[in-house]
């Protein structure tokens, strides 16, 4: 346990190092302001105690005093004022620029990574934990960063706290000896304290905020059946566990706090009772007296930014470790250098035995995998759930490598291709579809250089032309995040869009017209074939009406290719096939 | 679901309401929270008093132990000392049991607030109606109760506690020179008159932070969601650039607002300064005029500090009570909004009614329903009646109405006209307890929960034991497919049923309508594809399920319309056909199209489909 202790203590101030490494010079800024707000502060003390030694004390004494003295020591604290207040204004605006900088920087980092880093391993990454690295795990590894110019002014506030303590009376300066590091002392222990409870409670939190979230999403469930209050006894279980856990935090803090307050006051307590003696014996006067206790109330808050910056600590190395993997990852995907063949038409596909294997997984989702389409062709892949379809459907594209074997467009290895050449050629739609916070337009385009009239005709193709042409703001309607806005089928359709509009050489629809009705489909499908360049199709099908439209049929079966012709032909030859096609039939017409 | 564009049912707003309005209207709403308030506020003066001790300490030495007329009077200065220790040792006890009050009461009075508001939400359409706006309801319940109480643990003690000692400074320094005190207040008028327009430039502020922190939050989900699209159309430079954009204007926005609060903090500073200044130059020409003695100045000195910190420390909680105060206000809103639908029980228990226990006819009395005022009829004047035990299927084009249908029979929502009966009981006057019993609807996804099978079949009749969960299954047909599971029963789905397939997934939802043994089931078909083993057992089960019952299902597919007793066709919010398949498919009209269409999609013969 100590040394666990040590390690987070060590790995904090290694934290604090990086933060600092980072943001030099706003720490700088910061720091000079924080220390110039430290030496206001002090000073302000030693003004007050000043005009209370020479102006305040002797005029009372003397019964007389002069403008001049009254007009010097309004100046005197004013003066000192503003500086402070420049102090102030510098800390708290270095130090927000600092954490927004180094917030912001890490953000585009691990975004950054996202984007960059394989498809394979995003499989291997749930999505909530992604958008939490991005948003509050970054945002809690730099949150400490707000207060940390103030806690390093207050180390040096105290460094010169003492000095001017030991220049004005050594006896005095050993009050302070005492009570400053009793100030660290107690801080360090209240974050130990803290960090295990705070942990806790943001378990809790997540945990009410899951059964939130599924409670809700099963409404309909809940509802129809009455299991409203079944449901609330649920959520009030984790409530109040909650609650208990958030009062122990409390109860910490609670504590705390009185004691960071009393112990700056008992400090000026002990002060003005050994001061007091020593101004009795003639060693100090009472200016001076008054000057440290003045100080030693001035203490209480900067003292306390250093326990605000070591309570966090814990929870920013917590943040800090859960972004670290996403900015070690590597596996970035590596490009070539060839240039793909520029033909008007479709483009060939060839797959010598291909296979692909998740990471860890048992068996290989696909084995020797071996064929060609020639350009232009029209290929339905069908195959039982699992068959490995999607996943090769991925492979045409290269959204994922093969772990054998080569994929090729007209030729060349997909790998061995420039950036950007496979997406260049081939375009893909995936079952679920995905849309932009953007305009009609823009999720068409993907800021593109495509007129409306091509991106019109696109949706067009995509039998999207009409409901886009009823949207209040035609191809410039905003589709929400994610396009919550539209309907399954509607998004699916501006995807399709999307692929038609760049006339790609080989199309790819992984299931991507399952939202759609069927007699849409067919208009889809249909116009797809008949355009004046008809690209190379792959599509992973379902339904008869899309396999019959294939020139051929690839079947699938446990991740290898047992059979491929005709669909007329799979039907006589292939069992299975037959009884698949057939139980789909079945299932939509029960003929 | 709904037809798109269309919501029902929104959350009452107050967005414009004041902060004390709303913090009175919370505390009405949490009676929790004024239990014990006394108590906690006796502590609070204790502990604001303390605080005071130390300056009059201060002042007692100088005047006293110090400056006295017998020279220093050391015995006094330790007699002094020691009774403000005492009193600082005192003082800090007393603000441990405050504080620890304070979070006790707190914190129960928001598990309370969150439980109701849970509740709340429950009873409400908005769940079933707006799909995308859950996250915001869940938000409701969880991060704006959580702000809350970040709040309350630290802005609410600070602003107890600073609200005591600046009234405890302000007595203090009134008994010491009232001339003094009237100008140290003088000079902090400007302040307190300013601090409205402050607040509301840091909610502005604060608010633009908060709209960019959703718009990174979308940016950056579109690098993890859609990781495939980005990657299938080369986008990569287009995403980081928009993600780039979105961190940037978060980034100036809380650098602005950074802007904002640190002016609102030194102005307070500044104020402390001139009136400390004039506190020196006043007090001395007092002092000259023999009204207050050098200690007394001195004294109040240190008071001003006492009472500038209060001051400092508001300006600090003023801005993260916005956000608390906003997040307050949402809660309470969703409280605030009426169910649309109410249980009569709840009411007036004796005149609820109780369904009659046999299978149930269905009457549509002349029912119309819009989901807004002024909308489009989602259904117009429907008048029909559905015999007992009948199995009857709906077919309509998507925002034809039959989704709304099927809501209006569970009575997940009323009718804006007419009335709906369930055998011969207006629904209206139907006990929610009797109507949940009896009536019970399958949604489309089949909802799972993150348990073990039998838990999700146990959620339609709690208390079954794994034994009758097994009976069940195997009624239905599905031993084999539950013996072929992993651990069988005992199997977890995982999150919303992810492990299982769709198809899966809707055989539990089955089995989980099977044991709630209703006598009228709604029946949502799921559009997805299934694959075939499963379908054939999903229909074996569906079959079983609907044996006796009275049934309605939306269907999705030509075969589910085609084993019905009956089929209704709706379109455009009425009910245009009637009639079995076979009588159907023969006659001109809606029916006759769809099944054409449907007969081309399943034989794959798509040239004549355009």
């Amino acid at each position: 346990m100590p040394r666990r202790r040590d390690a987070v203590v060590r790995r904090g101030i290694r934290h604090i190092g990086r933060a600092i490494a980072e943001q030099p010079g706003m720490f700088t800024l910061a720091f000079v302001a924080s220390s110039l707000y430290g030496g206001m502060t002090v000073a302000s003390a030693y003004v007050i105690g000043e005009v209370s030694g020479r102006v305040i004390l002797p005029a009372f004494e003397d019964g007389a005093t002069t403008a001049a003295a009254l007009t010097l020591a309004a100046v005197a604290i004013v003066a000192v004022a503003v500086l402070k207040i420049l102090g102030i204004l510098g800390r708290r605006l270095f130090a927000g620029i600092m954490g927004y900088r180094l917030q912001a920087d890490y953000r585009r980092r691990v975004t950054g990574q996202y984007l960059r880093l394989p498809l394979s391993w995003h499989q291997r990454h749930p999505t909530g934990q992604l958008l939490s690295n991005a948003n509050s795990d970054v945002e809690a590894a730099w949150y400490f960063v707000a207060p940390l110019p103030f806690a390093c002014g207050a180390v040096v506030m105290i460094g010169i706290t003492a000095g001017a303590l030991f220049l004005t009376d050594p006896l005095l300066a050993l009050v302070g000896l005492v009570v400053f590091p009793l100030v660290f002392v107690v801080n360090a222990v209240y974050s130990q304290a803290m960090s295990p409870r705070m942990r806790r409670a943001q378990q809790l939190r997540a945990e009410v905020s899951e059964i939130a979230h599924e409670s809700f999403d099963a409404a309909l469930v809940v509802k129809t059946l009455g299991r409203e209050d079944v449901e609330t006894r649920r959520f009030t279980r984790r409530a109040e566990e909650l609650r208990d856990g958030l009062v122990a935090v409390g109860r910490v803090r609670g504590l705390f706090d009185p004691m960071m307050e009393a112990l700056p006051n008992l400090g000026t307590l002990a002060v003005l009772l050994i001061g007091a003696g020593r101004v009795a014996e003639g060693a100090t006067d009472a200016g001076d007296l008054v000057f440290i206790a003045y100080l030693f109330t001035l203490l209480a808050l900067p003292i306390r930014a250093i326990g605000w910056v070591l309570a966090d600590l814990p929870r920013a190395l917590a943040g800090f470790d859960r972004v670290t993997p996403v900015l070690d990852a590597t596996g970035e995907t590596r490009h070539g250098r060839e240039v793909a063949a520029a033909g008007a038409g479709g483009a060939a596909l060839g797959l010598g035995d291909v296979g692909f294997r998740f990471d860890g997984a048992a068996r290989p989702t696909l084995s020797g995998v071996t064929f060609e389409i020639p350009a232009g062709r029209t290929v339905a892949v069908v195959g039982p759930t699992g068959s490995g379809k999607s996943t090769l459907a991925g492979l045409l594209v290269r959204l994922v490598d093969p772990s054998e074997g080569t994929v090729l467009l007209d030729g060349v290895d997909l790998r061995a291709l420039r950036e950007g050449e496979v997406s260049g050629q081939a375009a893909f739609v995936a079952q679920g579809t995905f849309l932009f916070d953007d305009t009609v337009r823009g999720n068409v385009t993907l800021g593109a250089d495509h007129s409306d009239e091509e991106v019109w005709a696109a949706l067009r193709v995509a039998a999207a032309d009409d409901f886009v042409a009823r949207l209040p703001e035609g191809l410039d309607t905003r589709v929400g995040e994610r396009g919550a806005t539209l309907s399954g089928g509607q998004r699916q359709r501006l995807a399709l869009a999307r692929a038609v509009v760049r006339r790609p050489r080989l199309l790819v629809l992984d299931d991507a017209t399952s939202a759609v009705d069927p007699a849409v489909e067919a208009r889809i499908l249909d116009a797809l074939r008949a355009a004046d360049r008809p690209s190379t199709v792959v599509v992973v099908a379902y339904r008869q009406a899309t396999i019959a439209l294939a020139d051929e049929v690839v079947w699938l079966e446990s991740g290898r290719v047992l059979a491929r012709g005709s669909h007329e032909q799979l039907l006589a030859e292939v069992p299975g096939y037959a009884a698949l096609v057939h139980a789909y039939a079945q299932a939509e017409v029960a003929a | 679901m709904s037809a798109p564009g269309i919501g029902g049912g929104h959350l009452a707003e107050h967005r414009e309401e004041g902060a004390l309005a709303t913090l009175r209207r919370g505390l009405r709403m949490m009676p929790e929270f004024r239990r014990g308030l006394p108590a906690t506020f006796a502590l609070a003066l204790i502990a604001t008093g303390g605080r005071v001790v130390v300056p009059i300490a201060v002042q007692q030495v100088i005047d006293r132990g110090l400056t006295g007329p017998g020279g220093p009077d050391l015995d006094l200065v330790r007699n002094l000392v020691l009774l403000c220790a005492a009193v600082v040792l005192l003082t800090a006890v007393a603000v441990y049991r405050m504080n620890v009050r304070l979070f006790r009461t707190t914190e129960t009075a928001l598990a309370g607030l969150r439980a109701r508001a849970f509740r709340h939400v429950h009873d409400l359409s908005m769940l079933h109606q707006q799909g995308q706006r859950r996250g915001s309801l869940v938000s409701r319940v969880t991060s704006d109760v959580d702000q809350l109480s970040t709040f309350m643990q630290w802005g609410g003690v600070l602003g107890v506690v600073s609200l005591g000692q600046l009234l405890v400074a302000t007595a203090v320094m009134a008994v010491y020179s009232w001339q003094l005190t009237l100008l140290v207040l003088g000079c902090f008028v400007p302040l307190a008159l300013a601090v409205r327009v402050f607040a509301r430039r840091l909610a502005t502020a604060h608010g633009v932070v908060r709209e960019r922190v959703g718009d990174v939050l979308a940016a950056v989900s579109e690098s993890v969601v859609g990781a495939p699209t980005v990657r299938a159309y080369g986008i990569r430079q287009r995403t980081a650039a928009r993600l780039d954009r979105a961190i940037g204007r978060h980034y100036r926005a809380q650098v602005a607002a950074q802007k904002v609060t640190a002016a609102v903090f030194v102005s307070g500073e500044f104020v402390a300064a001139l009136a400390t200044a004039a506190v020196v130059v006043a007090g001395v020409l007092l002092g000259l005029a023999g009204d207050i003695t050098a200690g007394t100045l001195v004294a109040f000195l240190f008071l001003v500090t006492l009472f500038i910190a209060p001051v400092q420390t508001a300006s600090e909680v003023l801005n993260e009570a916005q956000n608390a105060v906003a997040g307050f206000r949402r809660v309470l809103d969703v409280l605030a909004t009426e169910p649309d639908v109410r249980d009569p029980a709840e009411a007036d228990p004796a005149r609820a009614r109780e369904l009659p226990h046999h299978p149930l006819g269905v009457r549509f009395e002349h029912v119309s329903f819009r989901y807004a005022p002024g909308a489009r009829p989602a259904l117009d004047d429907v008048d029909l009646e559905i015999a007992p035990r009948r199995r009857v299927a709906i077919v309509g084009e998507t925002g034809s109405g039959k989704t709304t249908l099927a809501k209006l029979v569970t009575r997940l929502m009323d009718p804006t006209e007419g009335r709906v009966l369930l055998g011969g009981v207006p629904l209206a006057e139907v006990s929610f307890a009797s109507l949940r019993e009896r009536v019970v609807m399958v949604p489309q996804d089949g909802f799972l929960f993150d348990a073990t099978i039998a838990d999700n079949v146990r959620y339609g009749r709690p208390g079954l034991t794994d034994a009758e969960v097994l009976a069940a299954f195997a009624q239905l047909g599905l031993s084999a497919w539950v013996e072929g599971l992993a651990e069988g029963v005992a199997t977890r789905v995982g999150q919303r049923g992810e492990s299982l397939s769709a198809g899966e997934r809707q055989l539990v939802a089955v089995a989980r309508a099977y044991v709630a043994d209703p006598d009228l089931l709604v029946l949502d078909e799921a559009t997805s594809a299934v694959d075939p083993a499963t379908e054939r057992r999903l229909t074996h089960a569906l079959d079983r399920l609907t044996d006796g019952r009275t049934t309605l299902t939306i269907a999705h597919r030509l075969s589910t319309a085609e084993r019905a007793d009956e089929v209704l066709v709706v379109d455009a919010g009425r009910v245009v056909q009637r009639g079995t398949h076979a009588e159907l498919v023969d006659a001109e009209g809606p029916y006759a199209r769809l099944h054409a269409s449907w007969r081309r999609s399943a034989a794959g013969d798509p040239q004549q489909a355009s």
